[in-house]
């Protein structure tokens, strides 16, 4: 083993010099909680979307005549091809899953704040490519909603002044709505341009994180204390502490994908929607059209506002409001643990507002108003608007708070310790 | 150690988790559009009786105008746990290969002459629409000499399709709440005018074996899945363990 090492290293001496930097010798803080695992998690989702998505395409039929039937055909006549596609859409969901708690978790202990202000950007560009990513592969399969959300998404460019309609076309490639050119060009950006754009983000994310080195749930920062062999004294090789640790989470993680995989793959019509088991049909609208759930919150503050063009601006200024936070937030203590009260209070609200906002684009809560109000069908979807139109205040607040509380040094934080407390 | 905020920020994190929780948890709710909720039919696509009595009915009923065209009668004869020789025989009166799929030999343009619209492929119904939903459309046909078929349906209101198991179920009327207020008339229950073959439990019991079998035709995975799954799941709960074990190992000496 050693001499096939050493071939190895006189070869291509880099090669040892990377595994090293980024495996044994990353330094992690050892005080990592239930939060971290959502990192590894996520790269393990991307895996498995590359994967299973490289056998989908072998049986898929990019054209509007035939990918729906290619669907059915990978579903019933492909060996095990139900198992793939269940792996993706399901995949597809849990990614979004992952990626919120690991947003979260960023926001919770100021993982964005000075010297990882980078991390955190490039972290977002990847989430916004995931985006893309995800809507193209949604209306692959060209189910009624696929068909129709494509066109509502699209539509958006419209809002644009000047080049909006010109857009619209362009992105479109037909004139009214959508077909074949666009189902091919997103066939094309969800297979090949989306993935290594965000593999490569991906790279960047994991080389600016290991540069200046992990956040930890205490917010201190383990370098500032190292022992006489250089190596901070709180953190432990990421290979092989956190591998093993990250397969435990790995574990639990895939009992709960297989127990949707296999017990419940459309997860009540969430994960997959009963509208895309009917054919796109240009003639015949979904009776509501919405997204799906991942991208309902911000679905629900571009329907908030009555005006297309406002609502719109409100959709883009909702994501790059989250850009922004490494900025806004002028506080000098990272972590939750050691933050002002109203911080924590904040937050919370602004968790329950976004989730609560979910609920409104994906058209759930309509259903609870109904046990408030019955057959009220006008009350209930006025006060829909009225719940949507607040928690999109309560979302954009949270921002402008942020900034307040800290700019204006409002915030009365604990002591932060000198070395991370505890570990799991 | 007992860390105030850090078990806020749990709370927090458990009540982000609950409130998805009781998002999912609403679900089939949600899911019930077109006009409110129907009764639950209670299918259970592994009892294979019920499967093979539902694609006889099918056979028998149904396939004269709908095709299951994503479904072939090579597939269902191992759904149903059927040999080829019995499904020909049996369930195959369209002269199809045992290979090719489920297809209705009405031609389209007459069935579009015929009743204004082709019959829909149903190989998905029950996934598009929900088996509570089929079970419900089923039992709601009733006379109604306005419609061009002579048939009404109070789920699907003014649906072009005539009602193929009048003879089993009987012929139903609807007893009409009256105009008023400028709002025309609306159906307040339907009353069973001549009874079918059968009685309303037996029906109920029909249309229950159909609903079955096109649920299982809408997603045929559903019968191996869950099996496969249970191993799947086990395996990975003992992968789980060895993992937390080969952790705590190591992390022995993290102190």
């Amino acid at each position: 083993m050693s001499a096939f090492t050493q071939w190895f290293n006189e070869r291509a001496p880099g090669l040892g010099v990377a595994y090293k930097k980024h495996m044994t010798e990353y330094y992690a803080p050892k005080n990592f909680n239930f939060m971290y695992y959502f990192g590894s998690l996520a790269l393990l989702v991307l895996v498995n979307q590359i994967v299973t998505g490289i056998f989908l395409t072998m049986f898929y039929n990019p054209s509007a005549a035939g990918a729906f039937d290619s669907v059915q055909y990978i579903m019933r006549d492909v060996q095990w091809g139900w198992l793939v596609r269940y792996m993706h859409e399901t995949g597809a969901s849990m990614f979004f899953i992952v990626i919120y708690l690991h947003m979260f978790r960023g926001l919770m202990y100021g993982s964005y704040k000075r010297p990882r202000e980078l991390v955190w950007l490039l972290g977002m560009f990847i989430f916004l490519a995931l985006m893309a990513e995800a809507f193209m592969g949604y209306v692959l399969p060209w189910g009624n909603m696929s068909f129709w959300g494509a066109k509502v998404i699209i539509t958006l460019f419209s809002a644009i002044p000047w080049i909006g309609e010109t857009l619209v076309h362009w992105i479109m490639g037909t004139l009214s709505v959508p077909g074949d050119p666009t189902l091919n060009r997103f066939f094309a950006l969800h297979v090949v341009a989306l993935p290594l754009v965000l593999l490569l983000l991906v790279v960047l994310h994991l080389g600016a994180l290991h540069e200046v080195g992990s956040n930890n749930p205490d917010g201190v920062e383990i370098k500032k204390h190292k022992g006489p062999d250089g190596h901070p004294l709180d953190g432990i090789p990421f290979h092989p502490y956190y591998t093993l640790k990250d397969l435990v989470g790995v574990g639990v993680f895939l009992i709960i994908c297989a127990i949707v995989i296999f017990f419940a793959p459309t997860v009540g019509g969430f994960f997959l929607e009963p509208d895309n088991l009917l054919k796109a049909n240009p003639l015949v609208t979904p009776a509501t059209i919405k997204p799906v759930w991942y991208f309902s919150p911000f679905y629900a503050i571009l329907r908030a506002i009555p005006d297309k063009g406002m609502g719109v601006l409100a959709l883009l200024l909702s994501i790059a409001s989250l850009f922004l936070v490494p900025w806004l937030d002028r506080g000098k203590v990272k972590s939750i643990r050691y933050r002002g009260t109203s911080y924590k209070v904040a937050i919370t609200i602004f968790a329950i507002a976004f989730v609560l906002l979910g609920t409104i684009g994906a058209d759930v809560m309509p259903t609870w108003l109904g046990y408030l109000y019955g057959n009220n069908a006008e009350a209930i979807v006025s006060s829909n608007l009225m719940i949507a139109r607040i928690l999109t205040i309560v979302y954009f607040a949270f921002f402008i708070f942020l900034w307040v509380y800290t700019f204006f040094g409002l915030e009365k934080t604990r002591p932060v310790p000198e070395r991370v407390t505890t570990h799991a | 150690m007992p860390d105030k905020t850090y078990r806020a920020a749990m709370r927090t994190l458990t009540a982000l988790l609950l409130t998805l929780a009781v998002t999912f948890a609403a679900s089939p709710a949600a899911l019930a559009e077109e006009g409110g909720s129907y009764p639950e039919v209670n299918i259970n696509v592994h009892d294979q009786a019920a499967l093979q009595r539902g694609a006889r009915l099918f056979m028998n009923y149904c396939v004269g105008c709908h095709s299951l065209g994503y479904m072939r009668y090579s597939q269902m004869a191992k759904g149903l746990g059927l040999t080829e020789k019995q499904v020909m025989a049996n369930l195959d009166f369209t002269g199809a290969k045992f290979q090719d799929p489920i297809v209705s030999a009405m031609p389209e343009a007459d069935a579009r002459k015929w009743f204004g619209k082709a019959p829909p492929d149903l190989s998905l119904e029950v996934g598009a629409k929900g088996a509570d939903w089929v079970a419900a459309y089923l039992k709601s046909f009733y006379l109604d000499p306005s419609t061009a078929s002579g048939w009404n349906n109070t789920v699907f209101p003014n649906v072009a399709m005539p009602f193929p198991l009048w003879q089993l179920q009987g012929e139903q009327v609807a007893v009409m709440n009256p105009a008023g207020n400028g709002q025309p008339a609306t159906v307040k229950e339907l009353k069973l005018a001549h009874p079918g073959s059968m009685t309303p439990a037996q029906y109920a019991e029909a249309v229950r074996d159909l609903t079955t079998f096109l649920a299982y035709v809408s997603s045929p995975d559903e019968l191996s899945r869950s099996h496969i799954g249970a191993w799947v799941v086990l395996y990975l709960v003992l992968f789980t363990l060895f993992a937390l074990v080969l952790k705590k190992e190591y992390w022995k000496d993290v102190h």
